[in-house]
């Protein structure tokens, strides 16, 4: 504009730090608004230094900044990093609440003053303001902001002073249990003194809050922007379904705000507007008020003075990207003196308006967590989350629905129509993740939308939605299919699925019929501006509407196919693999073009593609958008399990999938024919058989030994694969985990019981090429996602190196590998076995591309698009390791999932990663442990309490704890085994009283790590369970593999040295990496 | 694109463009020029400011009559537009505040409807062609028959020269109040804007448009504010000849198409905008402050820059077109804007600029 850019002079490098490891209440929005930020500041020609652990994303990618620090987000380490890097700034509020917490640390022990770092947007003051809950209250009554009376108490006589003055109800929130437990709704003096008994009973620090509970109102949040010049403007407002009382990230959430009148929306608006001035917040800013559904009165609830999951998603929703803009505001700049990226002509101070309706639905982790309270409340249980663009509000929530891909079409779960009214009534009044569906299925029962609000407080502008939806589905279903209701329906959101379903027909006819008629969906452009202003945003929704406004290009295209929500065992490293791919296509001149439903990662950013189509990863809407684009192929290797699901069904309807054969998907995926595959290639593999019957299980048990690695072919509601020891385990699993029957048969694997090895290998069809081998750290039987890994193998023997190496070349020239492959290997006795083969790209190729630094999404891209390896210029074979190490760390969110069984199996349960690389493998294993959020013990009492398998093993580890300066103690039969051994272990049980007894010394903090493996998991009643999660809750670490826990003794072995540990750069360990050329260096070990 | 739904009403475009789709008001042909507006609330307001008058009004947000209707947030006494366009109106409202649903409103007060349509398809089209003139109509030989409107079309005058007038106060009326006393040509006023002045304890006369100066100056007002109103400020010659004979008299502040008449009336020339400015998110500088705020706009016309006499400083500007959005007086205490200070609908950032009139004149 007119005045040239006035961004802050003295400033030419800028410190991020991300938000770490992705955890339940911290995902992928993180990665999303970091990316945005060190675009944006490089765009202002400024250098950028980036910290961040979590090796899963595109903002620790080596070009993403000058340098990028892969390491544990605390104090220590940033002031190192500051004192060597010097930046000139530090952006706190990109990063979640973990960069923000950090920020304030720093800035309060001085080392920002005394490297003359500033602090860039909010100030420290004002952070202090929005986040300290009695300053924030005090500055809200000041400028006449109403927030909910609270208080905080200690004992139950406060308690009930508090609701003297007050009145009921009151939501009672325990401090420091992180598990939420003990907390609730109390509307009675007696609902009081058990909550909060409770409540003080769970609490760390014996404290709860009391706060005026307005559970049942309207949850209304606005996502605000404020300059240093104050300017100021309202992005979007959202309105949550669920009313207050369900954390908005539990909640089903529409953009814009839908039942608000202009007088409430503009009343909340400038509230909104006030408050940020008020708390002078430099950048974004998120406010969450209850809005009365009766009267104009409102509260704050909340306010979070930085970027999060729902600016996220409200820059989904309206194209204006929050985290860009509020780095640029970091830096100086106002919001008149920013171009608008969406016109690339006006500038970035105005409010988006839209002119379609968004809805986001959480995706939760029950699937995978059978005995987790599925229970919604004030604690946030949601791993991710799906976004939906539509024109209408029925459509946009059944769009979410199909992209959760959880087999859900429409409003309906296999077992609803099963549910008693009575059942129903109660997951209205106390809600669950299916609560949607219990009031779908009360509306089948003719409920009445006044009776269901009554019990949930869902407005009923959102229940007359859900129940006109409900009758269109019975007027498919008792009607004929006229082409009138087939072209309502779609418009509805209906896919042709679920509209084959209700008629009795198949889904190709519908799509048939829908074709022959004329019914195809037509797609708009999100440009923040309803249509107000050319944009340049190529970023589009499907809709049931006359005018297209996505025109096909004339370059050749590819599409890709993404990864849909965040959830356990499919998380953002698929994110990365997609937005790499994109592009590598880019790079390669060809037109790129990506679906995806998911609002928090960088793949649904307008600008890392050629065009971004919102869309759900079903095949109907995968199809519509080829239909349109005609792209030369898709790639599906990048986007999970959900991509490569597609691979059969789109090959099947004619589109061209790139890369590895279809048919070689089909074999690798399925387990018989992957089987037979291996055998007539000599490569070993478990032997397994299969069971329709429990005299067939134990048959087969009896022949092939125990232990056993037992998995029902087909479950309803999360797999439920285990390791069995013996017969008793195997019975109870058969009785208790599985129904087997003849259509759904057991699969009995002989456990190997070995190291566990992972290989992505990138191959051509003919060349292979491995970048580097991760060594598990815990043995086979703990999910590969939940193992601590290490890059370069510590203990493999170079003729175990060579038999992976071989196998893996093999594999990949017998499936005709055009792409990535990742096969997982478990070594036992120096035998080599195959575990399983993904087509695909897989967990661990962010890690391995980052620390060998060969683009393999590129190069598999690449491969895909014809091109050879050779062509690349990239050798063949195992590439020579690096002398610096890298160990990757799993990351849970137990404290968030209350009832939740924490040992490790099989079955896969961590959120995150992280990553410590180090020139030795303890310093490592070190930072990786403390960037996981393990609590590192160093004096105090180990609890040990193990299974019969392994206390013979344990001896020598609790030597070492020993030898550390631990004391032990012991339960039962590990006691006396220990005794045997002559460990000075101190007796304890695990009775009632014994139990009561150890939980308090955790809480107190004696005990300073469990070591538990249990018998029989999985019961919430059991002692074990209780212990663990008593562990849990107070953050005391709880290794339940006997693997994990040496290799922390190693890692407080090597601390206690005083090892001192590199503070480098990835940047820096690459170029040391290339300096000894090792891409010359290949090892061409299959010489047979 | 016929066939998709049950058709009851058409909007036929002048260009020939036709839009199907339902009725859902009062039935009936009517012509006007069509319009945007990309608001998201606040329809009751657009429907009922008199500046939509002769207009067929779309709105760009897809669900509109989600809160139903509540009187009080009515601008005026009855609707002015000449039809109102959307994509899906909401037959069951929700909203603790709500009378009746806007079906019933539209039928009630005789204004026809239309929903259904393709509204960003419209509104791209109006954007690309700019604004142009329609006819709406349930009439079954119109939906069968579109094509047809084009006579009817030529019927009529293709642009509406006394829209003013048919918005105006028929005569004055007195609002008393303890505080400055104003007079208000009212050109088509918002109750919001008398509201707001009432508030600040103004004593209020609103005055018909075509007041001469002499009347007005008989009141003996502390100050004089011309409002806004709908249409062409070159069809209102009677109200900038009074404003003309004010200035210097008494300080003046315009609003809108107040605004447009004083540029005027002071030797300024004002033009016809492609489509117009009308929604809640228009951003807009104060030049003396260099302070951004979010308006709320509905012109259709808009001051010349160059043509501006040298007595007049641009005080705003608009951030996504540059247009003029306030002008300043270098000699006299004469301000206006081209936006809405007084909101309804819309945001309540600038709402300091009423106020700081009201002060200067007291
Ligand atoms: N006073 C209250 N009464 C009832 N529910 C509340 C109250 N305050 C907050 N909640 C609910 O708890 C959720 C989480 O509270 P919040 O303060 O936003 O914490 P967080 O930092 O986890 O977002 C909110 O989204 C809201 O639904
Ligand atoms: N035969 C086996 N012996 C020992 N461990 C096994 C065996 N099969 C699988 N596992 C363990 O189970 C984990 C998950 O099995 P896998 O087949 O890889 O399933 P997923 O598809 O979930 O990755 C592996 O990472 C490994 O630790
Ligand atoms: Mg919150
Ligand atoms: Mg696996």
């Amino acid at each position: 504009m007119e005045e040239a850019a006035k961004r802050l002079k003295d400033i030419r490098k800028v410190m991020v730090i991300g938000s770490g490891p992705i955890v339940i209440g911290q995902a992928a929005e993180f990665d999303y608004a970091g990316t945005q930020a060190c675009k944006a500041l490089k765009e202002e020609g400024l250098q950028v230094v980036l910290v961040n652990s979590n090796p899963a994303t595109i903002m620790t990618d080596a070009d993403m900044a000058d340098q990028v620090y892969i390491e544990p987000l605390d104090t220590e380490i940033l002031t190192r990093i500051i004192q060597k890097e010097r930046p000139d700034g530090l952006l706190p509020s990109l990063g979640g609440q973990t960069g923000l917490n950090l920020a304030v640390k720093l800035a309060e022990a001085g080392i920002l003053d005394a490297y003359n770092v500033r602090l860039l947007g909010t100030p420290v003051e004002a952070i202090k303001r929005a986040e300290d809950r009695d300053l924030f209250k005090k500055t809200m009554l000041e400028i006449g902001e109403p927030v909910p009376a609270s208080a905080i108490v200690s004992e139950l006589t406060a308690a009930l002073e508090f609701v003297a003055q007050v009145g009921f109800p009151v939501i009672v929130r325990p401090a420091y249990t992180l598990g939420g437990t003990g907390g609730g709704i109390a509307h009675t003096p007696q609902q009081l003194r058990e909550i909060v008994s409770r409540g003080l009973r769970a609490s760390l620090i014996g404290q709860v809050l009391i706060e005026l509970s307005v559970a049942g109102w309207k949850e209304i949040e606005f996502e605000v922007m404020r300059d240093a010049a104050d300017n100021c403007i309202a992005i979007c407002s959202m309105e949550n379904f669920d009313p207050v009382g369900i954390h908005t990230g539990d909640s089903i959430v529409v953009a814009p705000a839908q039942t608000l009148s202009e007088p409430e929306f503009q009343m909340l608006r400038s509230a909104a507007l006030k408050i940020i001035r008020a708390l002078q917040v430099e950048g974004g800013c998120n406010i969450q008020f209850a809005m009365s559904p009766s009267s104009m009165q409102y509260y704050v609830i909340e306010v979070n003075p930085r970027v999060s999951r729902s600016s996220a998603l409200a820059s989904k929703a309206t194209g204006y990207p929050i985290a860009k803009m509020a780095a640029k505001i970091g830096i100086g700049l106002t919001l008149d003196q920013i171009v608008n990226p969406v016109t690339g002509k006006t500038t970035a101070c105005f409010e988006p308006t839209i002119d379609y309706v968004v809805l986001k639905i959480p995706r939760w982790p029950f699937d995978k967590f059978s005995t987790a309270d599925r229970k919604l409340g004030t604690q946030m249980k949601a791993t991710g989350e799906v976004m939906a663009i539509e024109r209408n509000f029925a459509a946009a929530l059944l769009k979410g629905l199909r992209s959760l891909e959880m087999g859900i079409y429409g409003l309906r779960l296999p077992h609803s129509h099963l549910w008693s009214d009575m059942e129903i009534e109660d997951k209205i009044r106390y809600p669950d993740d299916e609560r949607l569906f219990a009031l779908s299925e009360a509306f089948r029962r003719d409920w009445t939308v006044e009776e269901i609000y009554s019990l949930s407080g869902i407005d009923p502008w959102f229940l007359e939605k859900v129940k006109d939806l409900v009758l269109l589905e019975t007027r498919i279903a008792n009607g004929t299919l006229t082409g009138g209701l087939l072209r309502e329906a779609k418009s509805s959101g209906f896919s042709d699925y679920q509209i084959a379903k209700l008629a009795g027909i198949k889904a190709k006819e519908v799509r048939e019929r829908r074709k022959a008629e004329g019914i195809a969906p037509v797609y708009k452009l999100v440009d923040t501006c309803a249509a107000e202003f050319a944009a340049q945003t190529p970023y589009y929704y499907s809709a049931y509407e006359d005018e297209n406004e996505s025109c096909p290009g004339s370059l050749p295209k590819v599409l890709v196919v993404g990864s849909g929500p965040i959830r356990i065992g499919q998380g953002i490293e698929f994110d990365y693999c997609s937005v790499h791919s994109v592009w590598a296509l880019r790079e390669a001149g060809i037109e790129s073009i990506i679906v995806n439903n998911n609002p928090e990662t960088v793949s649904t950013d307008f600008d890392t593609s050629d065009k971004l189509y919102f869309e759900p990863l079903v095949l109907e809407d995968v199809l519509n958008i080829i239909d349109l684009e005609k792209p030369e192929g898709v790639i599906l290797q990048f986007g999970g399990q959900t991509a490569i699901n597609l691979a059969g069904p789109l090959a099947e309807e004619g589109v061209k999938v790139l890369g590895t054969p279809v048919k070689s998907i089909d074999v690798a995926e399925d387990r018989q024919k992957f089987e037979a595959l291996l055998r007539s290639m000599g490569i070993p593999q478990s032997e397994g058989r299969s069971a329709v019957n429990q005299e067939e299980a134990l048959a087969a048990a009896t022949e092939l030994g125990f232990p056993l690695l037992v998995r029902p072919s087909y479950v309803i509601g999360g797999r439920a694969m285990e390791v069995v020891h013996n017969l008793e385990d195997l019975m109870a699993y058969l009785q208790a985990a599985v129904q087997v029957s003849p259509k759904h048969p057991v699969l009995l694997d002989r456990y190997i019981c070995g190291k566990e090895v992972e290989v992505d290998a990138i191959s051509d069809g003919s060349d292979t090429l491995i970048p580097g081998i991760m060594e598990h750290i815990e043995r086979a039987g703990v999910h590969s996602g939940d193992s601590l890994a290490v890059y370069p193998p510590q203990t493999l023997t170079g003729p175990e190196i060579n038999q992976i190496v071989d196998y893996t070349q093999r594999i990949a020239r017998a499936l005709e590998v055009k792409g990535l492959l990742n096969i997982q290997f478990a070594v036992e006795k120096g035998r080599v076995y195959v575990l399983e083969a993904n087509p695909r790209a897989s967990r661990t190729v962010p890690v391995l591309s980052k620390v060998t630094g060969i683009p393999m999404v590129k190069l598999a891209t690449w491969i895909m698009l014809g091109k050879t390896l050779k062509e690349l210029g990239f050798g063949t074979g195992l590439c020579p390791a690096t002398e610096y190490v890298a160990v990757k760390a799993p990351v849970f969110s137990f404290e968030k999932l209350s009832q939740v069984e924490i040992s490790l199996g099989p079955e896969m349960k961590s959120t995150g990663e992280v990553m410590g690389i180090d020139k030795s493998f303890s310093g490592a294993l070190h930072k990786a442990l403390g960037a996981s959020g393990l609590n590192l013990p160093a004096k105090g009492m180990v609890l040990v309490s193990l299974a019969e398998k392994d206390r013979q093993e344990a001896v020598p580890l609790v030597l070492q704890y020993l030898d550390l300066g631990f004391e032990v103690i012991a339960t039962g039969e590990t006691f006396n085994i220990l005794r045997q051994a002559g460990i000075p272990a101190r007796r304890v049980s695990l009775t009632e009283d014994g139990l009561a007894a150890l939980v308090e010394s955790i809480r107190g903090g004696a005990i300073a790590l469990v070591i538990n493996t249990p018998t029989r998991g999985k019961k919430p009643e059991r002692q074990g369970f209780r212990l663990r999660r008593a562990a849990i809750e107070y953050r005391v670490p709880c290794l339940t593999s006997l693997d994990t826990a040496a290799a922390l003794a190693q890692a407080l072995r090597s601390a206690r040295l005083g090892t001192d540990l590199d503070t480098k750069s990835l940047q820096e360990y690459l170029a040391e990496g290339s300096s000894r050329n090792r891409k010359t260096l290949w090892i061409n070990n299959i010489a047979t | 694109m016929g066939g998709k739904e049950p058709v009851s009403a058409v909007l036929w475009l002048e260009d020939g463009t036709v839009f199907k789709g339902r009725s859902f008001g009062f039935s009936g042909r009517k012509r006007g020029e069509v319009v945007f507006s990309t608001g998201m609330t606040g329809y009751l307001e657009a429907i009922t400011d008199p500046s939509f008058a002769g207009q067929i009004l779309t709105m760009t947000y897809p669900l509109i009559g989600n809160y139903g209707v509540n009187p009080e947030d009515s601008q005026s006494a009855k609707p002015y537009i000449r039809g109102l366009v959307v994509r899906d109106f909401c037959p069951r409202p929700s909203n603790w505040r709500s009378t009746e649903t806007l079906a019933d409103y539209l039928v009630r007060n005789q204004v026809i409807a239309i929903a259904g349509v393709d509204t960003r398809a419209l509104t791209r089209h109006l954007r690309i062609r700019g604004t142009m003139g329609g006819i709406i109509s349930t009439e079954q030989e119109d939906v069968n028959n579109p094509a047809q409107l084009a006579e009817y079309w030529k019927e009529g005058p293709s642009r509406e020269m006394n829209l003013v007038s048919s918005v105006t106060t028929p005569q004055v009326y007195h609002v008393p109040g303890s505080g400055p006393r104003v007079a208000i040509l009212d050109l088509g006023m918002k109750k919001r804007f008398l509201d707001i002045l009432t508030k600040m304890n103004c004593e209020c006369f609103v005055l018909p448009a075509k007041a001469q100066a002499g009347e007005v100056l008989a009141l003996s007002p502390q100050g004089v504010l011309i409002s806004n109103g709908p249409g062409d400020p070159k069809d209102v010659p009677q109200t900038i000849k009074t404003v003309a004979a004010l200035a210097g008299k008494v300080p003046l502040f315009g609003v809108c198409l107040g605004h447009q008449a004083l540029a005027l009336a002071l030797g300024g020339d004002t033009y016809k905008l492609k489509f117009g400015h009308r929604g809640v998110n228009h951003p807009v500088k104060d030049l003396a402050t260099g302070r951004v705020y979010i308006t709320s706009q509905n012109h259709g016309y808009a001051v010349r820059e160059e043509a501006l006499p040298s007595c007049f400083a641009v005080s705003h500007r608009n951030l996504n077109d540059g247009t003029v959005e306030g002008l300043r007086h270098l000699g006299l205490p004469i301000r206006s804007v081209q936006f809405h200070p007084e909101a309804g609908p819309g945001p309540e950032d600038s709402s300091h600029i009423l106020r700081e009139f009201v002060c200067s004149i007291m």
